[in-house]
């Protein structure tokens, strides 16, 4: 039969996806070695870059919050049978809504302006979401091209607020004034200051925190209330949902409004925690990123969590690499990305029948 | 296949050139030599030796889960046994795959049919044996010899018309050709009239009986005993994966198989005492309902449902029957009419599935699958399907996981329901116990009007026995039922009432006292039957 192997559950969640990332990797180490470099230096560098010191593994962290957000983005859409590929979007836009906060009301205490910086970033990427899911609930336009074409948008709208309404006066490059002290999130070498730890400074923010609660939140949310149950029907079988008095329009609303709300807090990390600014594509990929981050942690929120680490690992590790090696740039990088995202998404069952086969001879006999 | 299927001769006929060689009717056309196969701890299929005389057809029985689709699945090369042997004409084969089985002469018809929807006909049939790059040749040849078979076998079938605009009888017939044109001289039925009307089974029959008398071998396979009783010429029974009786049909009574099969002495009929109805629970006046397209599904229909008894709607599928079952259950909205249900007009008022459940209405859909369950989903998370917001089963802001748990135990040992693991999914269970599961949610909740849209729907015997004493008993303690069934026999077993439905129409009311099958067959073709409400 052509249905697909079935492998015992610690197979299926945990040596499938290793498998995957190896193959990605040796694949990445050919081409390594075909630009000339030595692929076991720079698998080393890749490594002691990314995890090898706390700044490094900071960085990493940081890399990772972005990717939870955007990743949890499109994991919930999909649990209601829908694909948002708007999450850069509404990261982009959401962003907008925290940094307006900040710019206004960075002169307060941060436990002021923290909460109203969270609220308003998930309100304007949940805005940003709205219409496209309005247009799929009630009009049946395909949201995967709404949410595309809504990207967009937001790329031309924030140049267009950046370049000449909210730049800073006086300079050249298309960003704002510095935010207000009050609206800095605190780093993650502060908090644990306080506590008496010692960390090497990092752009680790106590977002990282907020996204590990998201990712909390979001499987208590789809696995364990009536909601979440309500959600799953819609994405399993709207016929079904209709039998038993769900509204699937409904639901795909309030789906993608969650959606964009998550996507819509990278901002917090990324702006209020680290750049301290709005600039021009400050969400860098990441709504893309979380695609792949989602497909990996197979939609639930602890798989985002590692796939997020991996694909921050590979981010911090990166730049390390084409910072210590001349022959490797940041495409390369890129590469190897593309190539992780091509085994564990595109390729995922390519080795799935070989090990069914090696498990299959250990049960018969 | 490799050989070139638009020769001289018609394929079908061909015997010298068929795998096999100079054959006597001593040697059976099909056998199979203890056949075994495990799927991990599931012993599917346990040393099974079965034999097919040539120009025979030959029944297989059992109930759903026995193992009769394994088997012809592994003729059919889509599994491989562990143990065992084929024979095809009396020499080993050894099949791996569906050309393999193809090219050793043996055809499979599959439940649900394997054609390119918006093919015409006569691609559908050469799909995959079109004969060389180009294509008109090919189909030419294709045209000449489909038409020998159509005159050798009786098989007509516009061959120009696109597939999806066949009735589905017809689309069956096309799989039949298919396999004939690949010289297919063993055909395999699996379930063949799960989809059809009785008039249509009784026109596919009539073709097997010609392609039996042509020479062809026929296995049929089934969990209908009318079936076997009508058209097989010898039965094999199979119960949890083995062969537990082969016998003459003409030697057997539809009572004996019924025992083999399900290890156990069945009723084939439900004893019910007459019915004392009550009050109206649910008024229907002029109700119509168009479809997407604006045609009208459901026309003028008026009736009373009351309290205590079982009124069945009869008719051909495909009549307005689901849709006026899915208009009543809030699924789809009328465009005129009024439906009345506990004092109310809830089609005025709006109300949609949700509120009529608050209301004591439940819905047993028609299509399973396609509404009555989540197929991904556990049994635990099924059984709270249309539910799920009652109060029981919250925790604070949280569904009460051991609430909902404790429900499904309860259902699943209160109906039966096997195996009675809540976390298993819903697709890994019978039809009959995803069947009993459905029925014990909507039960449950002791609704006061009951819809039920073919009751025992892909459930096997032992099942079906156990569903239609449970229809029974909710009626002698006063609920009111509407059951809609295609199968003819169900009607007549369980209701006190019955509606025939021709063309969206209500042809016809008649008390089950006076019902004869001859009677209901007659308003079903659309003539106007006495007593028209």
């Amino acid at each position: 039969m052509s249905a697909p192997a079935k492998l015992p559950r610690w197979a299926e969640l945990g040596l499938l996806p290793l498998l995957n990332l190896l193959a990605a990797l040796v694949l990445s180490g050919v081409v390594v070695k075909i630009l000339g470099e030595s692929p076991w230096v720079a698998g080393q560098l890749m490594l002691r870059g990314a995890l090898g010191s706390q700044e490094g593994i900071g960085y990493t962290l940081y890399y990772a919050t972005n990717f939870m957000f955007t990743g949890l983005a499109v994991a919930v859409a999909y649990h209601a049978g829908l694909f948002n590929i708007g999450g850069e979007g509404q990261a982009y836009i959401g962003g907008l809504g925290s940094g307006l906060v900040a710019l206004w009301l960075g002169h307060l205490p941060f436990f002021v302006v923290g909460p109203c910086a969270v609220f308003a970033g998930a309100a304007f990427g949940a805005a940003w979401a709205l219409v496209p899911a309005w247009l799929q609930a009630r009009r049946g336009s395909h949201i995967v091209i709404t949410t595309i074409m809504f990207n967009f948008i937001a790329a031309s709208l924030m140049t267009y607020l950046l370049v000449n309404v909210l730049i800073k006066p006086g300079q050249q490059s298309p960003e704002t004034r510095e935010f207000g002290a009050g609206a800095f999130m605190p780093s993650a070498s502060d908090v644990f200051a306080k506590l008496g730890v010692t960390l090497a400074p990092s752009p680790l923010n106590l977002a990282f925190f907020l996204a590990l609660g998201a990712a909390a939140l979001v499987w208590m949310l789809v696995w364990r209330t009536r909601w979440g149950y309500a959600l799953r029907v819609v994405g399993q079988n709207q016929d079904a949902a209709v039998y038993a008095g769900i509204s699937p329009p409904r639901v795909i609303v309030q789906a993608m409004l969650l959606s964009g709300a998550l996507a819509g807090c990278l901002g917090l990390n990324e702006l209020l925690g680290a750049q301290h600014r709005i600039l021009i594509d400050f969400p860098g990929g990441a709504g893309f990123v979380g695609i792949a981050v989602a497909l990996m942690g197979r939609n639930h929120p602890f798989g985002i969590f590692l796939a997020a680490v991996l694909f921050g690992a590979l981010a911090q590790g990166g730049s390390q690499l084409a910072f210590d090696l001349p022959k490797i740039n940041r495409d390369m990088v890129v590469v190897i990305q593309g190539l992780v995202i091509l085994f564990c998404g595109a390729l995922e069952n390519v080795f799935r029948a070989p090990l069914a086969a090696v498990f299959g001879l250990k049960g018969a006999k | 296949m490799s050989g070139q299927p638009g020769s001289a001769t018609a394929p079908g006929r061909n015997f010298a050139a068929a795998p096999g060689g100079g054959r006597t009717p001593s040697v059976p056309a099909l056998e199979l030599r203890g056949i075994d196969k495990r799927f991990g701890a599931v012993h599917a299929n346990r040393t099974i030796s079965l034999s097919v005389a040539r120009g025979s057809i030959h029944g297989l029985i059992g109930e759903n889960g026995a193992g009769k689709s394994t088997l012809m699945n592994i003729v059919y090369g889509f599994h491989r046994a562990d143990t065992g042997a084929i024979l095809v004409h009396g020499a080993p084969v050894d099949i791996h795959s569906p050309q393999e089985a193809i090219a050793a002469g043996i055809g499979m018809v599959h439940q649900h049919f394997m054609l390119v929807e918006n093919f015409t006909v006569l691609e559908n049939v050469v799909l995959g044996v079109e004969g060389g790059p180009i294509l008109a040749r090919g189909l030419a040849q294709a045209r000449g010899a489909l038409q020998k078979l159509a005159q050798d076998y009786g098989l007509d079938v516009p061959l120009d018309t696109v597939v999806s605009e066949l009735p589905v009888g017809l689309q069956q017939r096309v799989e039949i050709l298919k396999a004939l044109y690949r010289r297919a001289e063993i055909l395999i039925l699996d379930e063949p009239t799960a989809v059809l009307t009785p008039q249509e089974a009784d026109q596919l029959f009539q073709m097997l009986r010609r392609l039996r008398d042509e020479g062809k071998s026929v296995v049929l396979v089934t969990h209908k005993l009318r079936e076997i009783m009508a058209i097989t010429d010898r039965v094999t029974v199979m119960r949890q994966g083995a062969v537990v009786g082969e016998v003459a049909t003409a030697a057997t009574a539809p009572r004996e198989l019924a025992e083999k099969m399900v290890g156990r002495a069945v009723l084939l009929r439900v004893e019910k005492g007459l019915a004392r109805p009550g009050e109206v629970l649910l008024g229907v006046r002029d109700l119509e309902v168009r479809d997407r397209l604006g045609v009208a599904r459901v026309k003028g229909v008026s009736f009373d449902l009351r309290a205590g008894e079982i009124v069945g709607i009869a008719g051909v599928s495909g009549n307005g029957q689901s849709e006026l079952l899915e208009t009543l259950a809030g699924i789809r909205a009328p465009t005129r009419g009024a439906i009345t249900l506990g004092g109310r007009d809830v089609v005025r008022e709006g109300l949609g599935p949700h509120e009529r459940r608050s209301l004591g209405l439940a819905h047993v859909p028609e299509d399973r699958l396609r509404l009555g369950v989540v197929p991904s989903f556990s049994a635990a998370d099924n059984a709270i399907l249309g539910y799920h917001d009652r109060a029981v089963y919250q925790r604070g802001l949280r569904l009460d996981q051991r609430a909902i748990q404790a429900e499904c135990e309860k259902k699943m040992s209160g109906h039966d329901v096997r195996p009675a693991q809540p976390q298993l999914r819903i697709a890994a269970f019978s039809g009959g116990n995803q069947q009993k599961l459905v029925l014990a949610r909507e039960i449950d909740v002791d609704p006061r009007v009951l819809l039920i849209g073919q009751p025992t729907r892909g459930v096997d015997i032992g099942a079906i026995e156990f569903i239609h004493q449970k229809l029974i008993a909710l009626r002698d303690a006063g609920k009111a039922l509407l059951i809609v069934s295609v199968e003819l026999d169900e009607i007549l077993g369980l209701a006190d009432r019955i509606l025939v439905m021709n063309a969206g129409e209500i042809v016809g009311e008649i008390a089950r006292a006076d019902a004869t099958e001859e009677k209901l067959g007659l308003m079903m073709a659309g003539v106007k039957g006495e007593g028209h409400a």
